[in-house]
């Protein structure tokens, strides 16, 4: 008897009295076939969580199951293009349905008409392992992707197809395996989501994630294969630092998760990055990127899916040897998802009514990133940059908390500061990364020993200025001593002139580390000098009347990017003025 | 044929449960003919096998166990809809009751919309002039967006509705295309006569359509109102291309219905008793805000919100601000100065402003000068603190100059009539001569090009 739908409350559909599915498989529900998941069973019910609208589904309309596990479709034409939490390509299904997306689509998710230029380098007689590569492809300008063995397959080529131009489904590659049962492999393979791919070891991550953001780099770096934390309450600007990160970072493959998250921004994500040229390789940031979107008012199952579709991409591009940085905005809005479906199941709430196992599906997803050596025999990275919405922008509440205690950088984001319109309003009291160790030795080696020593020097200042900023709230500014008012002085520049970052300026949007190094050492050196006036007892309003202060705020604007020489005019400017004070 | 199904099995508030029922589909609307004549509608909302929970928008009172029948209508919630419905007054489930008589449906929609494809979405660009300084220089509403308001009750959050309608200009739409959709939700009768007779005095009536779901109307039927307001939004933006306002009014009414709703129903409730899908129920609403592809017209929202307590931290408000694209927050210190609109520029934000104005927008200044005048205000607060405790004598001579700004700001810029309609320069001019009062040295967000053509101060 073909197994029926017995009841329907949501996105959670139960089958009666069914011995026919396994947890996780991925199964067709209704007349419409809308894809859903198999979560729960017991001798009497089947649960199913549906990843589309179950309005109009009816008692009694089939369940069909697919013996397989939810899973995607790994092959050419993931970069460029937009999917949404399942992997289904958003462009092909306007294309079907027009601007509102309809029900039960079965567009396949790669174009499987298109013509890739592939080139062979396996031979017959090759013995391939999993995850080593048996032919290239260009998928974009600046990416080679490389077709890879599935990772639990392995044996010997026993025929090849010449170079040349084949479609998605297109056999190039046969293997016999041990048993002597033949595979033939195509350009595309699938993949569970919720299985991490397979590594040959993971390493410790010691090359840093440049971004350009400079009090990311400089103060709380996050390493290549690293994991990090942007909370912050609505409006203290989270999604503006996942598009600053992933425009300017140095990761080779973007992975850009919309989860839960505005229409319009993905619109604006869209249209940004395909105008935005990578000053790197001049091509389109789009080359590079992935896109999956799952807004707000999509349903909420493939809301949860779409955290384990990003990863599971990543990982097949980090399998090739790449860097990948996924960024998925917002994490709450996926342990949301959770709580929902879990209400939906009745299941015994902790926390918030948040479920009991939401520590460990969140320790399950960061541990998904990492530096390794990957099985096609290079290495390769994820890096996972996870925004969290606390609710109340209270940052003890369960998902923050918990995100806390597995990730390694913790950028948090600041209402005071995004008041103020200061950008990234990344605190610098709260935040932390505890990369240093690990990449300090790369630092020493690519920026020498300044660099770590520029560094600690203006974090004495800021923490100095903390501290300094609880006096001055209770009886002003005026009564301190001239050399602590100096450090306020100065702690301002830094927070001014150095912290605050401007997105929409041209030279100021991505800054080398050349240039935040040179930063930080002309604003020590102000201090240093001031210092000797201080010290002599001479006024600080006399170093103020020469208008350094200001001079040095405005370096970010008025020294280029390409003309790092005019550093040295500012510091003998400085000696000069500081100079015609103590004579 | 049609089967009527007698009695029901049990009642909950607002839910029947009902047992037997085959060949019912989710989410289906179902009629109840009660024995006194009288018809009520419902909605599948959970079914187990062949028992059946609706929920009825009118209310249980009067249902018995045995004086129902009740038929199924084969489809789910739908809105009749016809080019006609401008101008029309409704109720909260989509009913006329300013008896002109029925609407003769061109077409019907099923109100709970389907999601807009994020591929299809045009990224909202143009700017809404409010003639209101504070919102056209700070926040500034683009057509396309959702911008809510967070005000509390006794502040004057209506009044500032009603301006922004009667001032709001819309590049390219004139009396044809622009419109207005208006959904009262749990709101006073004072209050929805208020905006009645606003919208006649401006001119506009016969560009509204009007959704009154009063707080003597039943609480499920709440849950509909914003559904049939937006579907009918949609409707007239996408399929007429007309440019298309929608106020709603008051949601912590609509996430209060819908609690009540969902404790009847038994369901595990998240934070403060809202259940926990309460924010994908609200985007599913915000998010239908929006312009595509291949149509001239668009949705803009302002949803008007109170705060319980003032507090932007209740769940309402917070998850409304993590869906919307910006805020604008009243101040009821500000109010009680007799400052009108009481905006509180410094929470108040407008997510897509930074692609809408600066040049070929607004103006090329707009961007630095908003920037400068968040921060110094911003500074402002600091100084204010400090001398609540240190008294105003005593503090620097910059501080008293932030001090002097802030009053000013205040007075001369939030503060405006209601009848008063600024142009966009003439915002921006009033910005500038504040800013002037303070030492350019203090302006360090601003280009100095910009500092020597605009900075008036010495």
């Amino acid at each position: 008897m073909a197994d029926v739908i017995y009841g329907i409350n949501g996105p959670v559909v139960t089958v009666k009295d069914t011995t026919e599915f396994s947890m996780m498989e991925m199964v067709y529900v209704g007349r419409e076939r809308l894809i859903g998941e198999v979560i729960g069973i017991t001798s009497d019910y089947t649960t199913i969580q549906c990843y589309e609208e179950t309005t109009g589904l009816k008692p009694g309309d089939p369940v069909e199951g697919t013996h397989t596990q939810m899973n995607l479709m790994l092959g050419p034409g993931i970069l460029d293009n937009i999917f949404d939490g399942i992997e289904r390509p958003l462009a092909e299904i306007e294309k079907e349905a027009g601007a509102f997306i309809n029900r039960g689509s079965t567009v396949s998710s790669l174009d499987t008409e298109k013509e890739w230029d592939v080139t062979v380098t396996a031979k017959v007689g090759d013995t391939l392992n999993g995850g080593e590569v048996y032919a290239t492809l260009p998928e974009t300008q600046i990416i080679t992707h490389k077709l890879m063995v599935p990772p639990l397959i392995s044996g010997e080529v026993t025929e090849v197809k010449p170079d040349g131009k084949y479609t998605l489904n297109d056999v190039i590659v046969k293997l016999k395996d041990k048993f002597g049962t033949v595979h033939e492999l195509t350009l595309c393979q699938r993949w569970p989501i919720r299985t991490p791919r397979p590594v040959a070891q993971r390493l410790t991550p010691t090359v840093p994630l440049i971004t350009g953001q400079r009090v990311i780099d400089t103060l709380f770096p996050v390493s290549k294969g690293g994991t990090a934390a942007i909370p912050g309450g609505f409006g203290t600007g989270k999604t503006m630092t996942q598009h600053q990160l992933a425009k300017w970072c140095d990761a080779d493959i973007i992975v850009y998760v919309g989860c839960g998250e505005r229409g319009n921004e993905m619109s604006q994500v869209l249209q940004e990055f395909s105008e935005l040229i990578d000053p790197k390789s001049g091509r389109p940031m789009t080359d590079r990127t992935t896109l999956i979107a799952n807004t707000s008012n999509m349903p909420v199952a493939a809301r949860e899916a779409s955290i384990y579709t990003g990863i599971t991409l990543a990982e097949y591009y980090r399998d090739m040897g790449y860097d990948v940085a996924i960024m998925a905005d917002s994490t709450s809005r996926w342990a949301e998802a959770l709580r929902e479906i879990s209400g939906r199941l009745e299941e015994m709430p902790a926390e918030e009514g948040f479920p009991a196992y939401l520590p460990s599906r969140l320790s399950e997803f960061y541990e998904r990133a990492g530096r390794a050596d990957v099985l096609s025999g290079t290495q390769g990275s994820v890096t996972i940059i996870g925004a969290v919405s606390p609710q109340g922008s209270d940052f003890s509440e369960p998902v923050t908390q918990n995100t806390k205690r597995f990730t390694r950088c913790f950028w948090a984001l600041d209402k005071s500061l995004a008041y103020a319109r200061h950008y990234p309003a990344i605190n610098w009291n709260d935040s932390y990364s505890e990369y240093f160790t690990e990449l300090d030795a790369w630092y020493n080696e690519n920026y020498g020993r300044e660099f770590v020593e520029y560094r600690s020097g203006i974090s004495a200042l800021l923490q100095e200025e903390n501290r300094l900023m609880e006096i001055v709230k209770l009886i002003g500014s005026d009564v301190l001593p001239d050399d602590q008012k100096l450090i306020i002085e100065i702690a301002k520049i830094v927070r001014v002139g150095f912290l605050q970052q401007n997105a929409f300026h041209k030279d100021d949007t991505y800054v080398p580390l050349e240039k935040q190094k040179l930063m930080m050492k002309t604003i020590l050196h102000l201090y240093e000098r001031s210092k000797s006036v201080v010290a002599e007892n001479i006024p600080i309003s006399r170093i103020r009347d020469t208008g350094l202060f200001e001079k040095i705020t405005k370096i970010k604007y008025d020294i280029p990017n390409d003309r790092l020489e005019m550093f040295d005019d500012y510091i003998s400017d400085i000696d000069e003025k500081i100079n015609g004070i103590l004579s | 044929m049609i089967i009527e199904y007698v009695g029901v099995k049990e009642i909950n508030g607002s839910l029947v449960v009902m047992d037997g029922v085959k060949g019912v589909s989710y989410e289906e609307i179902v009629d109840i003919r009660l024995d006194n004549g009288t018809v009520r509608q419902g909605r599948v909302v959970q079914i187990e096998g062949e028992r059946v929970v609706i929920q009825v928008f009118e209310g249980t009172r009067d249902i018995s166990l045995d004086n129902t029948s009740t038929r199924l209508t084969g489809h789910p919630m739908e809105m009749p809809l016809s080019p006609e419905i401008v101008g029309r007054i409704l109720d909260g489930a989509g009913r006329p009751i300013d008896g002109l008589g029925d609407i003769y449906p061109v077409t019907k929609r099923n109100i709970n919309g389907t999601a807009i494809n994020p591929v299809s979405r045009i990224y909202p660009r143009n700017y809404i002039n409010t003639g209101i300084s504070s919102i056209d220089t700070l926040s500034t509403l683009i057509r396309g967006q959702k911008l809510p308001i967070f005000s509390g009750s006794g502040m004057k959050h209506n009044e500032l509705a009603v301006q922004i309608v009667r001032q709001a200009q819309i590049q390219g739409a004139d009396e044809h295309n622009f419109g207005i959709v208006f959904a009262a939700m749990g709101v006073k009768n004072d209050v929805a006569d208020y905006f009645r007779k606003s919208f006649e005095e401006a001119g506009v009536m016969q560009r509204v359509v009007m959704f009154l779901n009063l707080s003597n109307d039943p609480i499920i039927e709440r849950t509909l109102t914003p559904r049939c307001a937006l579907t009918t939004a949609e409707y007239l933006a996408f399929e007429l291309n007309m440019h298309i306002l929608v106020i709603m009014t008051d949601m912590t009414s609509y996430a209060e219905a819908l609690r009540e709703f969902s404790s009847s129903k038994g369901e595990i409730p998240g934070r403060k008793g809202y259940p926990g899908y309460l924010y994908s129920d609200l985007a599913s609403m915000y998010e239908r805000a929006g312009m595509i592809k291949g149509s001239e017209g668009s949705v803009t929202q302002i949803p008007i919100l109170t705060m319980p307590n003032d507090d932007i931290t209740h769940p309402v408000p917070d998850l409304t601000g993590y869906i919307t694209e910006g805020q604008i927050v009243l101040d009821r210190g500000l109010q009680a100065q007799g400052i009108y609109p009481p905006v509180n520029v410094l929470p108040s934000l407008s997510r897509l402003m930074k692609d809408g104005i600066g040049e070929g927008f607004t103006r090329a200044d707009h961007s630095d000068l908003a920037n400068q005048l968040f921060a110094s205000y911003a500074k402002v607060i600091d100084a204010r603190s400090l001398a609540s405790v240190i008294g105003e004598e005593e503090l620097s001579d910059t501080d008293k100059k932030y001090i002097e700004f802030g009053r000013m700001f205040e007075g001369s810029f939030v503060n405006q009539g209601f009848e008063e309609n600024r142009s966009i320069d003439q915002s921006l001019d009033l910005g500038w001569k504040l800013l002037s009062t303070l030492p350019r040295s203090e302006l360090d967000r601003i280009d100095d090009e910009l500092l020597d053509k605009y900075y008036q101060g010495d």
